[in-house]
């Protein structure tokens, strides 16, 4: 960040008119960015305490729910997520050397292992349907549910107990929902993102001294990212060690 | 001074300006100048403020008579829940910020416009959105649950379109949360030389705070409505009692974000105040670091004081006094910024322009609307007053005495600086006057009202509430003539108004060193600032160019 | 139109001067600062008015007039502050022996029912100088009793139990508002409070027989639910012995102890798992949407009654004494008719 770049850069064509060099051009969007994903960790902070206040109310009903959900699909999630944050790092850093054609063959990496998560979460999504363990009104409709059968025959409980804590999985299972919809929400977000990413780079624009939109869209995908290693353990974890299976 | 000098010189328009830049609808409608977003913004919500002024007035109309005789009780919950979202969320929000703001904030930072004009056009764009969504609600019947939302009634019980009006205030909500982004970014990144952060001008620090506010509370209020939407589409049960879930959450949720946002729609008035006493007092600010400092005070301890509107909603007795405590804290800045604006006027040359008249009234009406937040936040009061009628009266006190005086003054004070031309002085005082006296006639007696027990959202009411009641509908046929006329005058202005020339009011300032109406890109050089904010009295200005 | 100008409500309970008194004490602190600002600006005004060959006086500020102008108010915010959470207090905290009267809300009218069975809608009767506490559920959305007369108020939720007390002083008829916004005829769901003087109430009490004390159709519920099934005096049974559970300790499964209040026997009813007692089973069956709240709240009447029947609370914590069913006379339909009819008038 030499100040005779600034000087030099003027006249660059990415250049905003309200701006007077690149630098400051940079910095305002970054502190944009920042600002912007203060809000989302707000948006889903409230969501997140929501969860917990019923977490704790609603104890073994969220045990229940938690250990009923596939822990092994979640994990792969969170590597595939985790791998897409590389590739999107590495996007990043290609678009910093000017390396159009690296960063075109990340973003598109990006894209399809984000596609990847999306397809196993409807996988999940699926799975939680054909159980009718969805919110909404079904709950107890098709006779027990495999959370109430498991309650009984694993945890010992109760006909009557497991009864009840199965009902109460309903509001577990509409944090689940509400949770990874917001997320999945956001991550076609970022698919229109990378996609605005790949149409920019085709002016071979990007280069040492302007990537600012790549690296915002990274700033992004990252934090998407971080929400759903937050909520993996969230969901599928925080319970597994009271779980008796 | 100059004046006698000014005064004789005939101004003239300039040239070149922001309005005339170019024309044609799509170069409104596409524009990236935040000053022609402001204009665009002045236009739909002052649309908004009528429509919500004629809802207030069909209120007003209902409550002539004890019986419920004019409209449906059906009708009359729907006139008071659309007055208060539009009046709210269409209108007192945006209003300062997205108007006024929009216009100077960028001119008196010694920008060239915001930080992200195209994002600002999107917020726009989104407050349009948001507008036609509630447009579509009113059609369509409006909604009926009090612009509170308060579950499980508007999950489970009434049976309008409480969705589409969650989805319209969700999408203005971004609205807000952009330019309050955008706000932010500008006060960090876009300063001219020179401008330091002690010389912002209040205006700036208000609307800095304001905008913090916006950033971290409204995506609350998203998620909230979010939550009701699918609470009341799928009935999932997360404030159905029924399914376990709980409704006093939601009035958690709900005031988390709606009490900071009671601070949006108060902290950029009182920064309009500020540089009004200043000019007409021809006097430096007294205390501008304690005047900057309380805004953010207020930003930050708005955040801790939600539940104050939960008193008797069966918090435990221990939260209660906490949140009791923390509202008085959040009083305090207040009081600090009314006595230093007061002590501005301390030994100045005071005038009384229109914008000054403004101001005073906001200062005298805002003492008393703050004052009458004591009762509410004192837990014993409370029990008593909340939900009647002293509620009622103390928000109007502070958000059309405060809040909308304020909004009214700067835009009077701004206005030779957004048209290039001048209101005529006396009509504006006239109105100025008219406003005062029906603001008072209309909502002082509603204290009265709410002491003596008189509930909130009634639809009728018993016989002896009735001279009250009347007074204050008469108050309120005196308030409409004093919005009316500035309506009026100001567009005849625009085109029958005197030149206003660069500085009409000899201010301070950037936005007053520049032409009026400014230039597209606001100064023809990047301005330097060598001097503190509000030097009156120094005869050189602030500028070197 | 009639001409009433009233500025001030009437007083009619112990608390109502308590609350007036801080209320007139917040009067007075807005109108000195109020008329000190109104005055302050009216004289600068005046004096300092624009005027050729005078110039404004530049000054920055003062760090010592700025604590001033903190600190004053801040004390006396303190002083409001402490006042009104001593008032609260009271408010909020029933004395132990108090009067009990059930109340249910619903869109859009109030039930109230007496221990002794007498049932009213939209009214309530009340004796003077006897605290009365008022237990408070709604049927459906959030409702809000409130009596400005007697200063109290409090949200009627549909999850929990809340209440409201108070304790008359002036014989009369006083308004009862529904003051949470509940939907379409909100301002229909009003009512009448009627104080009446002790010794006239007992009267009003005897001319309203009901069909049986609220114990009494709460004993019958507790057979027709068959929750005799499990919960019979005799040790050996399935549940815990309900005897004298009232305000009394509980220990829960989890070591948790907990005093068994309305709100908990209501949930231990509605949702039994949610707290388990300490050595027994969890398979007591879920009761929501069985129970009507009505129902309800005279089983919780009727668990009330159980310990003090046998005239021995089962721990030493002393529970709250209430009108038993022997002091109430048992009175029937008359009453609800009574209610039907409005009073008219001011009631001695
Ligand atoms: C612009 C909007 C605005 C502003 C600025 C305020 C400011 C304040 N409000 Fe208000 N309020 C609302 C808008 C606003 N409010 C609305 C809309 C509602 C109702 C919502 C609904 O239910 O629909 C409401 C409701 C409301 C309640 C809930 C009432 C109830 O429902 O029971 C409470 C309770 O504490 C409260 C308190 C306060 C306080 C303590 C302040 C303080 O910030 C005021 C501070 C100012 C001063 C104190 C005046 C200046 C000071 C002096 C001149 C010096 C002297 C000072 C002292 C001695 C301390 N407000
Ligand atoms: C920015 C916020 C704002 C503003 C500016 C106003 C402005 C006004 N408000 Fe509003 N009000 C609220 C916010 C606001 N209000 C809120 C949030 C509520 C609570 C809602 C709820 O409970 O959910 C509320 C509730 C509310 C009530 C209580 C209703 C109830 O609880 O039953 C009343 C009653 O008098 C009222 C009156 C007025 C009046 C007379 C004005 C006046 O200032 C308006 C003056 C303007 C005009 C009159 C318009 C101009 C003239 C015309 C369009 C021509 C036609 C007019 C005539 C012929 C008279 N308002
Ligand atoms: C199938 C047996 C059964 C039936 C029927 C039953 N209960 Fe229970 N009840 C229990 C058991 C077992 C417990 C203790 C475990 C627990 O807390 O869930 C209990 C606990 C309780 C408690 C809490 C007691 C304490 O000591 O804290 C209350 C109150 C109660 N029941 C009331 C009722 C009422 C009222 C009904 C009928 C409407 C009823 N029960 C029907 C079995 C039953
Ligand atoms: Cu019930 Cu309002
Ligand atoms: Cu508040």
């Amino acid at each position: 960040m030499s100040h005779s770049q600034t000087t030099t850069t003027e006249h660059h064509p990415a250049l905003a008119h309200q701006f007077d060099s690149l630098e400051q051009q940079k910095d305002a969007s970054m502190l944009g960015m920042w600002a912007f994903l203060l809000t989302e960790i707000m948006m889903f902070g409230g969501l997140f305490a929501a969860y917990l206040i019923y977490r704790l109310r609603y104890y073994e009903a969220f045990v229940a729910g938690s250990t009923s959900i596939a822990v092994t699909l979640g994990a792969v999630n969170t590597l595939v997520l985790i791998g897409s944050s590389l590739t999107m790092a590495l996007a990043v850093s290609a678009a910093q050397r000017g390396a159009q054609k690296v960063l075109r063959g990340f973003i598109v990496a990006t894209m399809l292992l984000g596609l990847v998560f999306l397809g196993i979460k409807a996988v999940e999504y699926h799975e939680k349907y054909v159980e009718h363990h969805i919110p909404g009104g079904v709950f107890g409709k098709f006779g027990p549910t495999d959370i109430e059968k498991d309650l009984q025959e694993k945890d010992h409980k109760t006909p009557e107990a497991a009864a009840q804590i199965a009902r109460q999985t309903e509001i577990f299972f509409c944090f689940y929902f509400a949770m990874t919809g917001l997320h999945a929400f956001h991550m076609l977000i970022g698919f229109g993102l990378m996609t605005w990413l790949l149409w920019l780079s085709r002016g071979n624009r990007f280069g040492p001294d302007y990537y600012t939109p790549v690296e915002l869209g990274g700033l992004y995908w990252h934090f998407v990212d971080i929400v759903w290693i937050f909520l993996f353990p969230l969901l599928y974890l925080i319970s597994r060690t009271q779980g008796a299976h | 001074m100059s004046t006698a000098i000014t005064a004789v010189q005939p101004q003239v328009m300039p040239a070149k300006h922001y309005l005339n830049d170019n024309y044609g609808i799509r170069s409104w409608l596409l524009t990236k100048d935040h000053k022609r977003i402001a204009v665009l913004y002045l236009i739909s919500i002052t649309f908004f403020f009528f429509i919500g002024g004629l809802f207030a007035a069909m209120i007003r109309l209902e409550l002539l008579t004890p019986a419920g005789d004019l409209f449906q009780s059906d009708t009359y919950n729907k006139l008071f829940t659309m007055h208060g979202i539009n009046m709210i969320f269409f209108f007192l929000i945006p209003s300062v910020p997205a108007v006024l703001g929009n216009f100077v904030l960028p001119i008196m930072v010694g920008a060239k416009d915001l930080a992200f004009p195209k994002i600002n056009l999107m917020s726009w764009y989104l407050y349009i959105g948001g507008a036609l969504f509630s447009l579509a609600t009113m059609v369509s019947g409006g909604v009926d649950t009090g612009w509170t939302f308060y579950t499980p009634l508007s999950s489970g019980f009434v049976r309008t379109h409480v969705i589409l009006m969650a989805v319209g205030i969700l999408i203005v909500g971004f609205s807000s949360i952009f330019t309050g982004l955008n706000f932010i970014v500008t006060v960090h990144r876009m300063r001219c030389p020179g401008m330091t952060w002690g010389r912002l001008p209040l205006f700036v620090w208000s609307n800095y705070a304001a905008s913090l506010i916006m950033v971290l509370g409204t995506p609350v209020l998203a998620i909230t409505l979010i939550l009701l939407a699918l609470e009341r589409g799928f009935h999932i049960g997360i404030f159905d009692p029924a399914l376990g879930g709980d409704p006093v959450l939601f009035q958690h949720m709900f005031w988390f974000y709606s009490h900071p946002a009671v601070y949006i729609m108060i902290l950029p008035g009182m920064g309009v105040i500020s540089e009004i006493i200043t000019c007409f007092s021809r006097k430096r600010v007294f205390g501008y670091f304690f005047v900057a400092f309380s805004s953010i005070a207020i930003a930050v301890f708005g955040f801790v004081v939600w539940a104050h509107h939960m008193f008797v909603a069966g918090v435990s007795v221990y939260s209660a006094m906490v949140f009791s405590l923390l509202s008085f804290a959040v009083a305090i800045p207040s009081a600090v910024k009314v006595f230093n604006w007061t002590a501005t006027m301390y030994k100045g040359e005071v005038s009384f322009e229109t914008p000054m008249l403004y101001a005073i009234g906001f200062i005298g009406l805002f003492t008393i609307g703050g004052l009458t937040g004591l009762f509410l936040a004192a837990l014993g009061t409370d029990v008593h007053i909340h939900d009647t009628y002293f509620v009622i009266a103390h928000f109007h006190y502070v958000m059309v005495g405060g809040m909308v005086m304020a909004y009214i003054g700067g835009l009077h004070f701004w206005w030779p600086k957004m048209t290039g031309r001048t209101y005529p002085e006396g009509w504006a005082k006239l109105a100025a006057l008219i406003t005062f006296i029906g603001f008072n006639l209309t909502f002082f007696p509603q204290f009265i009202l709410g002491y003596l027990g008189m509930p909130r959202r009634y639809h009728s009411y018993p016989e002896e509430f009735q001279v009250l009641n009347v007074l204050s509908s008469a108050g309120a046929s005196v308030l409409a003539v004093g919005f009316i006329l500035p309506l009026i005058y100001l567009l005849w202005s625009m085109r029958y108004g005197e030149v206003a020339g660069p500085n009409p009011w000899k201010a301070t300032g950037l936005e007053w060193e520049t032409s009026s109406p400014p230039p597209t890109h606001n100064f023809e050089m990047t301005p330097v600032v060598t001097t503190e904010p509000y030097a009156y009295g120094d005869e050189e200005g602030t500028v070197v160019p | 139109m009639q001409f009433k100008l009233p500025l001030f409500p009437e007083q009619a309970s112990k608390i109502a001067p308590q609350v007036d008194a801080l209320y007139l004490f917040l009067v007075l602190v807005t109108t000195f600062f109020s008329l000190l600002v109104a005055l302050l600006i009216l004289f600068f005004a005046i004096k300092y008015k624009k005027a050729p060959g005078r110039k404004a006086e530049q000054i920055h500020g003062s760090t010592l007039l700025e604590i001033i102008w903190t600190v004053i108010p801040l004390g006396i915010s303190m002083v409001i502050f402490l006042w009104g959470a001593a008032v609260y207090f009271h408010i909020e905290r029933p004395p132990a022996n108090a009067m009990q009267v059930y109340g249910v809300g619903k869109q859009w009218m109030w039930k109230f029912e007496y221990p002794g069975g007498q049932r009213e809608i939209n009214s309530l009767h009340v004796p003077t100088g006897r605290p009365v506490k008022i237990t408070l559920i709604s049927q459906d959305v959030i409702h809000d009793l409130f009596i400005p007369a007697f200063r109290v108020k409090n949200d009627v939720l549909p999850s929990r139990y809340t209440s409201v007390w108070f304790e008359a002083t002036q014989p009369g008829t006083y308004h009862l508002f529904c003051s949470q916004y509940c939907g379409t005829k909100h301002s229909g769901m009003i009512g009448e409070v009627t104080v009446m003087k002790p010794e006239e109430f007992e009267s009003w009490l005897e001319s309203g027989k009901a069909e049986g004390s609220m114990a009494a159709n709460g004993e019958k519920l507790f057979q027709q639910f068959g929750c005799t099934t499990c919960h019979r005096p005799d040790s050996g049974a399935r549940g815990p012995n309900l005897e004298g559970l009232y305000g009394r300790p509980v220990r829960l499964q989890d070591d948790r102890v907990i005093v068994a209040d309305d709100n908990y026997i209501r949930e231990s009813i509605l949702n039994p798992n949610a707290k388990i007692v300490s050595g027994f089973q969890p398979i007591m069956p879920t009761f929501q949407g069985v129970v009507s709240e009505e129902g309800l709240l005279q089983i919780i009447a009727y668990i009330k009654s159980m310990g003090e029947q046998q005239g021995q609370p089962l721990n030493n914590r002393s529970t709250p004494t209430q009108i038993r069913d022997s002091e109430v006379p048992n009175i029937q339909q008359q009453m609800k008719q009574n209610s039907k009819q409005k009073p008219s008038g001011k009631q001695p």
